[in-house]
């Protein structure tokens, strides 16, 4: 176990290294924030120009730059952000909670549809309701997720005034964006449960279970799900990465203040402190579910624990 | 409500089960009496699977459905029709009246949960005891089933177990709730023998202490004629035939009866013979039996040759546990210093049961593993002195014929394609019509039809699948080809015919074979000599009349004392074999002790430790 987290631990820091040296690089490569934070400023000369830079920095070589927020990475210290000067932690430690609880809540809506609805049609395979909920997740399938979005706030918060149309709030403000994300992650997740229960219904142990006796509910969600769970448990690790990607779109279409809106509006600023924190981050994130996952094997499976 | 007898537990009347629109089992019926065991016979697909899922009513989870008839069982509250009561009452049966236990040991028990918790499962759903009570009811049941150290394996979880042991789980599983009525489909099939005769007793005792009825479900006549009181044999679909086990078997009435009967292998049959013989064999054609093949004596074995196939010292072993810095620390000794010949024209076969290293050889000269260590000589010449280009053209005179027809042919690809690949791997014919008339000749060669060259393997039955797996090992005119159990998962008429197969192909061609099984009788019936493998090493090894006439190392006799025998007025009197097969798994640096052969009489090697 410890040489296993060491190894996670080692290839987490070359990530992280990685990614956060593309896209420094790329970003750079995509225009001056020097002229971005002097636009509408009236006359600006050259002379004016070549202060910021010198201001924020970016008069050294990239490299040097680059090592900057590398140092700055170990004490914590993402620096301040070009635009407004705010320290680059705090945005980050105030946009990461509402992006977490919009994933996870994602997520949940997702699993708890998709699971149901995946066992029922590997149950009724061939029959009606299977053909009905294959339809349906092709149907969420082909949704693309902003068109979704914006329907809902048509109807549930312009024609019927239910739902607040945007920004964080209570309960009610999670519902749209959850739903929204939860609709595309459900459509593939019902077909990955539907194929995995399948599977997993043709085993033996399964008629051992329903030979006891035990009621088809033990049957399905106890003996069977659990041993569906490596591939779904696989799966539902993957996708939370896509699911941070695709977060970004939907932050920006609810107004959601999370990390989403932050790496927006830090690109269209050429904001690279600010951009390269919440890159990170998000790699981070994405590395720790995917460890998480693989302890999560060994929890479900026996035969991965001792190994 | 109809009326059951005071001796009558269960009763079917005429039942019929289909699957769509297809009828699988039709017009059956049968009783079993309290305490009583039947035995239902029959080859696959012969309905006699289908018929103990239609009891439990296990096939509404199969898309089957049972389209006439009933099955009526007395559980103490007048009886019950169980084909057509509703599901909370077949709940209340399962598990708590009627009990099931399955062929395949190492798949029945969920992989992902405790023995304990398995086995409580089923005493809190219908004993209401609490947990605690239901853990030490557990611990008994398993010290019932004579597992070793019970207790400790109620935290286990069921891949720390090997076969044997959770077959024994499963039987005690089943019989937590102290069932009148136990249904033991092919429990045995998958085991090696000498397990098979534990587990066997097993069931036997305790059905005698729990005064329950058994319904035994086997194709395997040696295991009926040990357990059965009375027997139905089923054929497809139907019953053709039903009596007390003795009478079946002195006088069975029905052809299929006959013909199932005289198809079984039987242990000592080749007494006094000093070769192999092809005998004829009586198969269903239509209603009536017809004799297939012809008496041929087998004295194929060119021993005034060289032999073609030498093994000396062999030692095949391979890493597994890894510590902690990636160091070996466990290592499977699968083969240990194994030396034997084998001539042009012989069968030498490799016995053994799991574990023993039997497939290892195989394995090993067909170069699927690497040896590491001694050497293997082919036609007199060292494969390590070998060229690479060598070694290719041995892989073609060296062909394997593999245990599972079903998993070693191509899907997707047509039989006549699969026959033709090792013409083409090794360039033997060039020019598709002539490959094509050869891929034709080898197809009738084996008993098939030119035309079934384009069809797909899912199209043929499993003995005409095993022939077309021969058919593609006869396409490189191989000198040997390896038969790793190519019997075994064949049902015993269909077995005969193979074994007259092979025989047949070994006198036209004049093959040798490396026959590897665990299946004595069949054994006895094909070799001209025998190599008896226990953990790696050869114990005892001779011709087939040595090994198996006068058999002197005690695992051979072992194994001789566990197989079946298919005659119920021979019900052996053996002792009750303990224990577990061990495990060739050792910790690197525990050598294990080689035992030298010693030869005791001319062509009769033993063990050292077993020679006097």
């Amino acid at each position: 176990m410890a040489s296993f987290l060491l190894k996670r631990i080692l290839q987490a820091v070359f990530v992280v290294f990685v990614v956060t040296l593309t896209v420094s690089f790329a970003i750079r490569l995509t225009g001056d924030p020097a002229l971005m934070l002097s636009q509408g400023a009236g006359s600006v000369t050259e002379e004016d120009l070549a202060n910021i830079r010198q201001a924020l920095g970016l008069n050294e070589p990239f490299i040097t730059q680059y090592w900057d927020f590398i140092k700055g990475l170990f004490v914590g210290d993402f620096g301040r952000s070009f635009l407004g000067g705010t320290s680059v932690s705090m945005l980050i430690s105030k946009a990461l909670p509402a992006t977490l609880a919009l994933a996870f809540s994602s997520m949940f809506v997702s699993i708890a549809i998709s699971i149901p609805l995946g066992v029922h049609a590997a149950v009724n395979k061939g029959k009606t309701a299977d053909q009905v909920i294959r339809i349906l997740s092709l149907v969420g399938l082909s949704f693309p997720n902003f068109w979704l979005a914006i329907m809902l706030v048509l109807v549930f918060s312009v024609m019927l005034q239910w739902l607040p149309p945007s920004g964080m709030g209570g309960f009610a403000s999670y519902i749209m964006p959850a739903v929204t994300m939860g609709v595309i992650l459900t459509a593939t997740n019902v077909r990955l449960v539907r194929t995995a229960m399948l599977e997993t219904l043709r085993s033996q142990y399964i008629q051992v279970a329903r030979a006891k006796g035990l009621s088809e509910t033990k049957v399905l969600y106890k003996h069977a799900l659990r041993n569906c769970a490596i591939p779904l448990i696989t799966y539902f690790g993957l996708q939370f990465g896509g699911l941070l990607g695709g977060i970004v779109v939907i932050e920006r279409v609810f107004n959601w203040p999370g990390l989403g809106t932050l790496a927006f509006d830090a690109v269209a600023g050429r904001d690279y402190p600010v951009l390269q924190a919440v890159i990170t981050v998000l790699s981070l994130l994405i590395i720790g579910i995917n460890l998480l996952v693989d302890i999560a094997y060994g929890l479900v499976d026996p035969r991965i624990r001792n190994r | 409500m109809p009326q059951l007898g005071q001796d009558t537990l269960l009763e079917i009347r005429s039942l019929a089960v289909e699957f769509g629109s297809n009828r699988v089992v039709d017009d059956l019926s049968f009783r079993v009496a309290p305490g009583r065991t039947l035995a239902i016979v029959g080859e696959s697909g012969s309905g006699k699977s289908v018929t103990s899922l239609s009891i439990m009513r296990l096939i509404d989870h199969m898309n089957g459905t049972i389209a006439k008839g009933e099955i009526l069982f007395n559980g103490g509250d007048g009886p019950v029709d169980l084909a057509k009561a509703p599901v909370e009452t077949m709940r209340k049966v399962r598990g708590k009246d009627i009990a099931m236990i399955f062929q395949e040991p190492m798949t029945s028990l969920n992989p992902v949960f405790t023995i304990g918790d398995q086995i409580t499962e089923v005493l809190m759903l219908h004993e209401s005891v609490s947990r605690k009570e239901a853990l030490r009811q557990a611990g008994d049941l398993l010290e019932m089933v004579r597992l070793p150290d019970a207790r400790a394996l109620l935290s286990r979880y069921p891949h720390q177990l090997s076969g044997g042991m959770r077959q024994r789980v499963m039987i005690a599983m089943a019989l937590a709730c102290k069932p009148k009525l136990l249904i033991a489909d092919e429990p045995t099939t998958a085991l090696d023998v000498t397990i098979q005769a534990q587990i066997l007793s097993i069931i036997r005792d305790l059905q005698e202490k729990l005064g329950m009825a058994v319904i035994f479900i086997t194709h395997d006549m040696g295991v009926v004629a040990e357990v059965a009181d009375e027997v139905v044999v089923m054929w497809r679909g139907q019953k053709v035939e039903e009596g007390p086990v003795d009478q079946i078997f002195a006088n069975p009435q029905h052809a299929y009866t006959q013909t199932l009967l005289s198809a079984v292998p039987t242990l000592g049959s080749m007494a006094g013979e000093k070769y192999p013989k092809r005998l004829p064999v009586a198969v269903m054609d239509g209603e009536t039996p017809r004799l297939v093949g012809e008496e041929h004596l087998q004295d194929t074995a060119r021993y005034d040759q060289s032999p073609i196939l030498t093994l000396k010292n062999l030692e095949t072993r391979f890493d597994i546990k890894k510590g902690f810095f990636g160091g070996v620390t466990h290592r499977v000794h699968a083969v240990e210093k194994v030396s034997l010949d084998i001539w042009p024209g012989e069968t030498l076969s490799l016995v053994g049961e799991s574990g023993s290293g039997k497939s290892t050889i195989g394995r090993t000269i067909q170069q699927l593993q690497e040896a590491t260590g001694g050497e293997i000589f082919f036609e007199g010449k060292a494969i390590s002195a070998m060229s690479s280009a060598e070694r290719h053209s041995l892989r073609q005179k060296v062909q394997y014929v593999f245990q599972d027809p079903f998993a070693s042919l191509d899907p997707r690809r047509t039989v006549g394609f699969s026959i033709a690949e090792p013409i083409v791997t090794h360039g033997l014919i060039e020019g598709a019509a002539a490959r094509q008339k050869r891929v034709d000749e080898l197809l009738e060669r084996v008993g098939l039809k030119a035309e079934h060259a384009r069809r797909y393997p899912h199209e043929f039955s499993g003995g005409q699948r095993q022939r077309i797996c021969i058919a593609r090992a006869l396409a490189s005119r191989p000198k040997l080809i390896i038969a790793d159990e190519a019997l075994s998962a064949l049902d015993v008429s269909v077995q005969a015919q193979i074994i007259n197969l092979l025989m047949e192909l070994q006198a036209d061609e004049g093959l040798s074979y490396l026959f590897i099984s665990h299946d004595m009788a069949v054994v006895e019936k094909v070799s001209h000599r025998v190599a008896v493998l226990y953990l790696g090493q050869i114990v005892e090894a001779g011709s087939r009349e040595a090994v198996f006439e006068r058999a002197t190392h005690p695992y051979t006799k072992k194994l001789l004392s566990a197989v079946p025998i298919a005659d119920p007025t021979k019900r052996p009197d053996r002792p009750m074999l303990e224990g577990e097969i061990p495990s060739p798994v050792r910790r690197v640096g525990d050598e294990p002790e080689i035992q030298p052969l010693v030869e005791i009489a001319p062509d009769h090697l033993v063990a050292q430790n077993a020679a006097g």
